[in-house]
């Protein structure tokens, strides 16, 4: 009967869904609880934060400047209708301290440290490695998950900030040094448009969401991928898709509670 | 990778992290310019605040003096009442008269206080009683429409004229 096998196909396809979620629920619990050794033996995390955020720094730094010139452009384009070309500087720094610079940040982080990460652990899994490291007494979440985990929450942040400091400052100079708004009236608007806690901190609890997030997903994806070549190159895939996905629905949840326009 | 490296490049990573929050905080936000100073409360009723926000900029002569704390509306009086926090450094008298202003055409509205010759000062939770409200340019195209109703018999014959060539 296809109806009947449809409809267990189906299930099955939520079973298998709700027990995914679960496991990734419980590593992420497993990684919270296995933190201690990425504290206690700092340099791990720190080797870590290199590979996750030091090599994304040039990918962070040559974005964020040039979303930051095409803003100016695009913004003073628009502006000008209204002749209000001074406010160019707040429309820049809004937009990346409130969105572009998390969002964007966050999506350049996922697929360029994320698969990074998430094809590392794969292969160590695939190469018995994490077992090996079982076998020896070690365990793989404290030793090799958790490091992982706190540098990606530890340095996505720090990229976000990067990110909107590089666009306000490819802003700047579109906008100042080669389309000529005044320098005074874009900084002080700037200054008195940008509120540090309502702007500034809120960019950043979104980063730190969505720092939490991508190393989730792209941990728990590696660590869950099948021990062969096309299971991990399947995993970096999904990684990829499903931390801008998480990314997106995230900032419109994290958005709608903190600017809900009042 | 030799490990002195790795961990310079890592702090290198930090600090200039850190300095582009720094950045954003004191130049691009709006901490360097918003000191917590002691403030002191004022109230002041309007017919019409326009659109006026929390947080708008109260200025006198063009400076900052406060910020608006709270908008709401008086029921028993049918007004907005508006509370200001200004900045204890700045004292201003009874007879200040308090605006609804727009810097611009269409830039944002702030309130503006012009000091009287009182001499005694306003204090923590009294009310200025001189104010003006904002101008709504709906109630001013009104105006204008109204002032050309009344004088339309002059001007008829000189339009009639101007569209005929």
């Amino acid at each position: 009967m296809p109806v009947k096998k449809s409809i267990v196909g189906l299930g099955h396809r939520t079973v298998n869904t709700v027990w995914r979620l679960g496991f990734a629920a419980r590593f992420f619990a497993l990684t919270l609880m296995y933190s201690g050794t990425s504290f206690r033996r700092f340099g791990l995390t720190i080797r870590e934060m290199f590979f996750s955020g030091v090599l994304s720094l040039i990918i962070i730094v040559v974005a964020g400047m040039f979303v930051g010139m095409v803003l100016g452009f695009q913004g003073y384009e628009t502006l000008k209708r209204y002749g209000s070309e001074s406010a160019l500087g707040s429309l820049v720094a809004l937009s990346l301290v409130r969105e572009l610079g998390p969002v964007l940040a966050a999506l350049l982080f996922a697929s360029r440290a994320g698969s990074a990460m998430t094809a590392e652990i794969g292969l160590m899994k695939a190469t018995e490695q994490i077992d090996a490291m079982e076998l020896m007494a070690v365990n793989p979440i404290a030793r090799v998950i958790a490091p992982r985990f706190w540098s990606g929450v530890i340095s996505m942040p720090l990229l976000s900030c990067i990110f909107s400091f590089m666009g306000v400052f490819g802003g700047y100079v579109v906008g100042v040094v080669a389309i000529g708004v005044d320098e005074g009236s874009f900084w002080s608007q700037m200054q008195s448009a940008v509120d540090f806690q309502h702007d500034i901190m809120n960019g950043l609890i979104k980063s730190f969401v969505f720092g939490v997030a991508v190393t989730v997903i792209s941990l728990f994806e590696g660590f869950d991928a099948p021990p062969t070549a096309e299971g991990v190159s399947g995993a970096t895939t999904r990684t990829v898709v499903e931390s801008s996905l998480a990314i997106l629905m995230l900032d419109f949840i994290l958005t709608a509670f903190m600017f809900r326009g009042d | 990778m030799e490990r002195t490296t790795l961990d310079l490049w890592v702090g290198i990573f930090v600090v200039a992290g850190i300095a582009a929050l720094g950045f954003l905080a004191f130049k691009v936000g709006n901490l360097g310019t918003y000191n917590v100073s002691q403030t002191y409360e004022v109230q002041a009723y309007f017919a019409n605040i326009g659109g006026l926000k929390q947080e708008a900029s109260v200025k006198s002569a063009g400076v900052l003096v406060g910020r608006v704390k709270s908008i709401s509306l008086d029921t028993q009086r049918y007004e907005a009442k508006v509370t200001m926090s200004i900045d204890k450094r700045y004292e201003f008298d009874r007879d200040t008269y308090a605006k609804i202003l727009t810097s611009g055409l269409l830039g944002e509205q702030y309130i503006g206080l012009d000091p009287g010759g009182g001499s005694e000062m306003l204090k923590n939770g009294e009310t200025i009683k001189n104010t003006q409200s904002a101008v709504v340019l709906e109630d001013l195209i009104g105006k204008v429409i109204n002032m050309l109703a009344e004088g339309s018999s002059k001007p008829k014959a000189a339009n009639g004229k101007a569209s005929g060539e």
